[in-house]
């Protein structure tokens, strides 16, 4: 993990992957996942400058806690051009409350509009969330639960199909356009847990803690060239 | 098919060394929390738990740098917990790479640092340790009271109305111990548990009293547990995490099997 500002030299040369700090919270262990996964061609840089971000050559946007602070964090420090420019042109992949802060909308914190690139809600389990036989289900969904692959992507290579994957959120996300799911999970009802769309990724749970199969999914994320089909 | 149960080896450190005599016999440093936290790591531990039983301050520096070794290197959920007492005592674990810590007895006399601690970062990274001790005699309906100073202080707080409020205040999660049943290895107080799990809404750890796996079993199954936590059973490798998982799996409870 580097901070560079005053270092921009050497990073020129190598791949440069941003995980973008936009204040909310620990981004530890997913550079620590990234760097455990890179080549020595490859720079994780953890930063909030819009321009080390824009001349990247792929871009992690993390989250966590409460999607009005996030998303109000990324307005306030300015990051909401370069995110979006991002999406636009390279590798990109949001994890956890990046994957709802790319919806249109969520319903966390009274209503929270959100960035929009994927048409779409985040909606609440709901503290009586009801498994399929009606029995009580616990929320937030905390744990490791099987992801159903349900297109073919460059992200779920060498990733076998059910896999499972470590999750802790209380709002999942409900997109309009059902060709931009690239995976499901099953808790009390099917949900999707991970999006795709041209150039952008976006899961909801935590590859850093999900042992071998995440940090496979950093692998393929370091190896991707941005292109949605294998 | 859907979320699995959780098995979460406990590791209590002191002064970044771990106690209670581990045991592995292919680890020659077998204090060394790094390590261990790796073994249970490759045996396909689903989190892992620090209890942090350093007495001085100064030594809790250990403790962080000791998070960031294994957050380095460990890439499952870690929990740290004791002497929480502040919102920077939180930040500091999880700058250093813990994803939650547990909040235990400065919930008891400050309840109101929960809220202020989820508020700030999230109920998601806030558990709240409950321990408590069963205190109505036979024939009386069930009851339960929490307790601090490892079981010897009663507090007046009943532990299922407890747990509701600490969850209404922001807890993510409780882990739950029986001082009646820690270190006896007669199993979890199983009446306790479902107790408290059928009261909340958030995951229940179970905690206190594991000495075979059907205990674990008998803790998802009849205690209604989201995750069973444990610490001797597989320190002294009597068991692997690995066969506990395969018990569970045996009597139908949905594992992560790697």
């Amino acid at each position: 993990m580097t901070n560079v500002k005053s270092d921009r030299k050497n990073v020129v040369k190598k791949s440069v992957v941003v995980v973008i700090d936009y204040g909310m919270g620990n981004l530890h262990s997913v550079a620590k996942a990234l760097e455990h996964v890179a080549d020595e061609h490859t720079e994780v840089v953890v930063t909030s400058d819009p321009q080390i971000i824009d001349s990247a050559d792929r871009v992690l946007l993390p989250g966590v806690g409460a999607i009005r602070d996030c998303i109000g964090e990324m307005h306030r420090t300015g990051l909401v051009p370069s995110i979006r420019k991002a999406m636009e042109e390279k590798p990109f992949l949001a994890i956890c409350v990046g994957i709802q802060s790319l919806m249109s909308h969520s319903e966390e914190n009274d209503g929270v509009a959100c960035l929009d690139h994927f048409k779409g809600n985040a909606l609440f389990f709901g503290s009586q969330h009801k498994d399929h036989d009606g029995s009580k289900l616990k929320v937030p969904h905390m744990g490791w639960n099987q992801v159903k692959q349900t297109i073919k992507h460059p992200l779920w290579e060498n990733i076998p199909d059910q896999a499972r994957f470590y999750f802790v959120h209380s709002f999942y996300v409900v997109p309009e356009n059902k060709d931009e799911i690239a995976g499901t999970c099953d808790y009390g009802l099917e949900f999707c847990v991970a999006l795709a769309r041209d150039n952008v990724f976006a899961v909801q749970f935590h590859p850093e803690k999900s042992h071998k199969d995440g940090l496979q999914l950093y692998k393929n994320f370091l190896n991707w060239d941005g292109k949605p089909s294998l | 098919m859907g979320l699995a149960k959780r098995i979460i080896p406990c590791l209590d450190v002191d002064n970044g060394r771990v106690v209670k005599g581990v045991q592995f016999l292919d680890i020659r440093d077998a204090g060394d929390p790094v390590e261990v936290a790796k073994r249970y790591n490759e045996q396909g531990a689903d989190e892992i738990t620090f209890l942090d039983i350093t007495a001085s301050s100064d030594d809790r520096e250990t403790t962080v740098h000791m998070v960031e070794a294994i957050a380095s290197q460990v890439f499952i959920p870690l929990t740290v917990g004791g002497g929480i007492r502040t919102c920077e005592d939180i930040r500091r674990m999880l700058n250093a790479g813990a994803d939650k810590v547990g909040i235990n007895t400065a919930a008891v006399f400050n309840p109101e640092f929960v809220r202020e601690a989820a508020q700030r970062f999230g109920s998601q990274c806030i558990v709240v340790a409950i321990d408590a001790k069963k205190v109505s005699d036979k024939g009386e309906p069930d009851k339960w009271e929490i307790f601090t100073h490892g079981g010897r202080k009663p507090t007046g707080l009943d532990a299922v109305e407890w747990a509701k409020k600490m969850v209404a205040y922001g807890a993510g999660e409780i882990l739950l111990t029986s001082m009646d049943r820690d270190g006896t290895k007669n199993g979890f107080d199983l009446g306790l548990t479902r107790a408290i799990s059928e009261a909340v809404h958030v995951p229940v750890i179970a905690s206190g009293g594991v000495g075979n796996l059907d205990h674990l079993v008998d803790g998802v199954i009849e205690g209604k547990a989201d995750a069973v936590l444990a610490a001797s059973i597989f320190h002294f490798a009597e068991y692997s995490i690995q066969e506990a998982k395969e018990r569970m799996m045996a009597a139908g409870i949905e594992m992560r099997m790697s």
